[in-house]
């Protein structure tokens, strides 16, 4: 039995939560990735209030929030790869993108609780559209593509996702006085970081395939 | 439980989701591609460690706790990051122990009891030091850091202190700050260079890890996004020149353009169909970037850390999706000579040079040290350590090696910072991996890496608690930052706890003339990132810890080891000429055991180290 068919509890549970509901409808409503950029366009996500004293602003609460609703998506994304006829080397590099984005949810929920915010679950992706998350025609095509096909359209459309999460780095950092509480800060740099890394290595794959 | 990696285009051993902390492992079969470590089964002594902060379980191996001293009151408070400790750097009998609020500096002349000679209070993420001399350098990253240290955030930009900051510590019970250089991209990370002419002057390389802060063209940063721009400030490492009578004058001189000309993104017409499809995508909105826009870069543009070997002239860069081998015999100059990238690394974090600079272990951390990536469902490829040889200035990958323990989803784990542990004929690391606690991994065989010695304790936080009676979040970031061999004790860096001090104690990996031969190694001054060159005297223990190895690898009769071992406890009895004599004398039949023995590289070692006791023994 292979890691991608029993995977760990915290997989499980996720996968799980991303199952029950079928197929996205709320992006249907707001197709245009960029319309959506601002996560507080979603009507669900409570107010948010900056204690005094705090080294955070409404804009790490939002990027926070928003970065769940994103890392969900992508989550979504790698749990297709086995049915689709993913290849090996594609499986080998949804577990990673799985993996180490499940643990970085685990992370801002645990930031955003232990500072008395609201913290989105997993499957919030299906109601926030942040940038470069895939539109509901998108989530269809890859939804469709089988084998190689798939892996061409989940390069595709994980490196766009990606990008995204870039631009929500960039336009965190360059909105003033936020990014400077040092755990959105570090993570901030890590998502930079490992994704600008990832990014280039879907672009090998994609050229070889 | 390693394996030799090649690029993941040919793997596909799903590392090991299969063995559950309670199952038995079931090892993959051997392949063509890479087969992961496994963990081992129930019987593993540190799985189910009690947790607690300051009472959680405890296993070990060839390790002991000599002493644990909580964090100073000033930092002593857990929130996320904030407090957290970060790396340690040694010199006379002080520890310096940078954290995310500041830096500790801890009197070890007891190990069994440290005592804390000053606490510093300074906003400075994430602290990493370096001491030269009475000099202090602490790295400063964040952008909420401020030039007074102060807390409350940047205001004004003006006040944001993204660099390397200089402590004056001669006295150490009061550090006193004297300058703040600022860098282009702030200071992750930083590493000493001393000059090889000049023991006045010293260069730090600058690792951070964001891009050019927008707000440093004040201090003569240019931002830039075309990797053979010589004047952008992103794809280089700002390389400060110090000179130690006159620490005020500390400046950026050059930066280090060690990424030239790496990983510029394929224009294939898989790319730019890519690109179309993207645009397709976008619903009609996608013509931004169709216009015959160049790709982003994704080559590497930061490092995290890089490691200096000053004896050797070398240095290894972890620069994100590339380990870098460099040549810095001109520190202002220096000239790569070897990249390597390796899908199954997320990201290159640090390196250790092996004692002669013929191997170099790159470190992947996984996660960004605060995920939980040595779980028993953790894939097996990320996260660990990856070792490479070095020939001519060019790297060729060899094993791996992942803590060989599941840890639980409460305990941040991977791979992190560490360094040698001397001992003569075995490449040695001892290192931290957070939560995953500290390990000694051997080196020697690149191929097969081991498992020597552990200490772990149990999560800080209990499973499944949302919120802890104490206020305590789940997710309590804790572990060891870093463990280092110094004079004798192995130093760790609890980053929630506080500050650990260990001593080795002999099992059949490691034995007691080994120990004993470690502790011949003396440094006056030691920080990890600026790698030590380490000799050993004359001494039995260091014959004998090459006598031990043979026993352990039978790499010699059993009959001649004995031989030996007797000949060495006559020459321990005796003393000047005497024992020259029988030295000399022993070190003639070792010469000639040499063709009979399996392992005939340690016994020509064992000859020249009993030849060169001889020469002393006079």
């Amino acid at each position: 039995m292979n890691s991608l068919t029993r995977p760990g509890p915290a997989f499980a549970l996720i996968a799980a939560a991303l199952l029950l509901v079928h197929v996205p409808t709320a992006q249907a409503q707001n197709p245009m990735p960029g319309m959506g950029d601002m996560p507080g366009m979603d009507m669900n996500l409570p107010p948010v209030k900056i204690p005094a004293g705090a080294d955070y602003t409404e804009a790490d609460v939002r990027f926070m929030q928003g970065m769940i609703a994103h890392h969900g998506q992508a989550v979504y994304m790698t749990s297709l790869a086995k049915a689709h006829g993913a290849s090996d080397h594609l499986l080998t590099l949804a577990q990673k993108i799985s993996q180490s984005q499940i643990a970085e949810i685990g992370l801002m929920q645990g930031w955003l609780r232990a500072n008395g915010q609201f913290a989105p679950d997993s499957s919030a992706w299906r109601h926030m559209m942040m940038p470069g998350m895939l539109t509901a025609d998108q989530l269809a095509q890859l939804d469709a593509a089988h084998g190689q096909e798939f892996d061409r359209l989940f390069l595709t459309f994980m490196i766009q996702h990606h990008e995204g999460a870039l631009k929500m780095v960039q336009d965190l950092f360059a909105t003033p006085l936020a990014g400077q509480d040092i755990d959105v800060s570090v993570f901030a740099n890590d998502v930079h970081t490992v994704q600008t890394a990832e990014i280039g290595m879907m672009q090998r794959m994609l050229s070889t395939l | 439980m390693l394996k030799v990696r090649t690029l993941f285009a040919a793997a596909l051993t799903l590392a090991c989701g299969c063995a559950g902390a309670g199952a038995p492992a079931s090892a993959p079969a051997p392949t063509a591609g890479p087969v992961g470590p496994t963990y081992p089964s129930a019987n593993d002594p540190r799985n189910n460690l009690k947790p607690g902060f300051y009472d959680a379980g405890t296993a070990a191996e060839g390790l002991q706790l000599v002493s644990f001293t909580p964090k100073p009151a000033i930092f002593d408070s857990t929130r996320g990051l904030t407090f957290i400790n970060s790396d340690v750097a040694f010199r006379d009998h002080y520890v310096y122990q940078g954290n995310f609020a500041g830096f500790s500096i801890w009197d070890v002349s007891n190990p069994a009891k440290p005592v804390l000679t000053a606490a510093v209070s300074c906003i400075t993420s994430q602290g990493d030091p370096t001491i030269v001399g009475h000099l202090l350098f602490i790295s400063a990253e964040s952008s909420g850091n401020r030039t007074d240290c102060a807390k409350g955030g940047v205001q004004n930009p003006a006040d944001r202190m993204e660099g390397v900051r200089i402590y004056d510590v001669s006295n150490p019970a009061a550090p006193r700050l004297i300058k703040n250089v600022q860098t282009c991209k702030g200071s992750h990370t930083h590493t000493l260079v001393p000059d090889p002419n000049d023991p006045n002057i010293v260069y730090l390389y600058v690792s951070g890890l964001q891009g050019v802060r927008s707000d440093s063209t004040a201090y003569g940063c240019h931002d830039g996004t075309n990797p053979a721009d010589p004047n952008n400030s992103l794809y280089r490492l700002d390389v400060i020149k110090v000179p130690l009578n006159n620490p005020e004058q500390a400046a950026v001189v050059t930066g280090a353009r060690i990424f030239t000309g790496l990983g510029v993104a394929p224009t294939s017409e898989m790319r730019r169909e890519a690109m179309a499809a993207r645009s397709r995508g976008r619903g009609g909105r996608g013509g931004a970037r169709a216009g015959g826009e160049a790709p982003l870069p994704t080559g590497p543009r930061n490092c995290h850390d890089v490691t200096a070997y000053p004896a050797m002239h070398l240095l290894a860069g972890a620069c994100a999706s590339y380990g870098l081998l460099v040549d810095i015999s001109n520190p202002e100059h220096p000239v790569r000579l070897d990249a390597k990238s390796d899908t199954n690394f997320s990201l290159w974090h640090t390196a250790v040079f092996s004692n002669d600079g013929s191997k170099v272990v790159f470190t992947d951390e996984w996660g960004g040290g605060t995920g939980p990536m040595c779980q028993a469902t953790s894939m097996m490829q990320m996260g660990g350590n990856t070792i490479l040889t070095i020939k001519n200035g060019k790297m060729t990958e060899h094993g791996f090696f992942k803590l060989p323990s599941a840890q639980t989803a409460q305990e941040n784990c991977v791979s992190h910072n560490g360094g040698l542990l001397p001992v003569p004929g075995r490449d040695l690391m001892v290192q931290g991996w957070y939560q995953g606690g500290i390990d000694i991994s051997d080196f020697t065989d690149p191929d097969h890496p081991y498992e020597v010695a552990y200490f772990d304790r149990g999560p800080i936080d209990p499973p499944n608690d949302t919120t802890h009676a104490s206020g305590r979040s789940r997710y309590t970031i804790g572990g060891s930052w870093g463990a280092y061999y110094w004079n004798g004790y192995i130093y760790s860096s609890e980053l929630a706890r506080g500050f650990d001090i260990y001593q080795l104690v002999p099992t059949d990996k490691l034995s007691a003339n080994e120990i004993a031969a470690a502790k011949l190694v003396r440094m006056e001054q030691y920080n990890p990132q600026s790698q030590p060159h380490y000799t050993f005297p004359p001494a039995f223990p260091v014959i004998r810890s090459y006598l031990d190895q043979l026993g352990r690898d039978n790499g010699l009769s059993a009959d001649r080891r004995s031989s030996i071992d007797q000949a060495l406890t006559t020459a321990e009895g005796q003393s000047g000429s005497a024992r020259g004599a029988t030295l000399s004398n022993l070190a003639g039949q070792v010469d000639k055991d040499v063709n009979g023995a399996t392992d005939k590289s340690r016994v020509r070692a064992m000859a020249n180290e009993i030849r060169r006791l001889a020469a002393v023994s006079r």
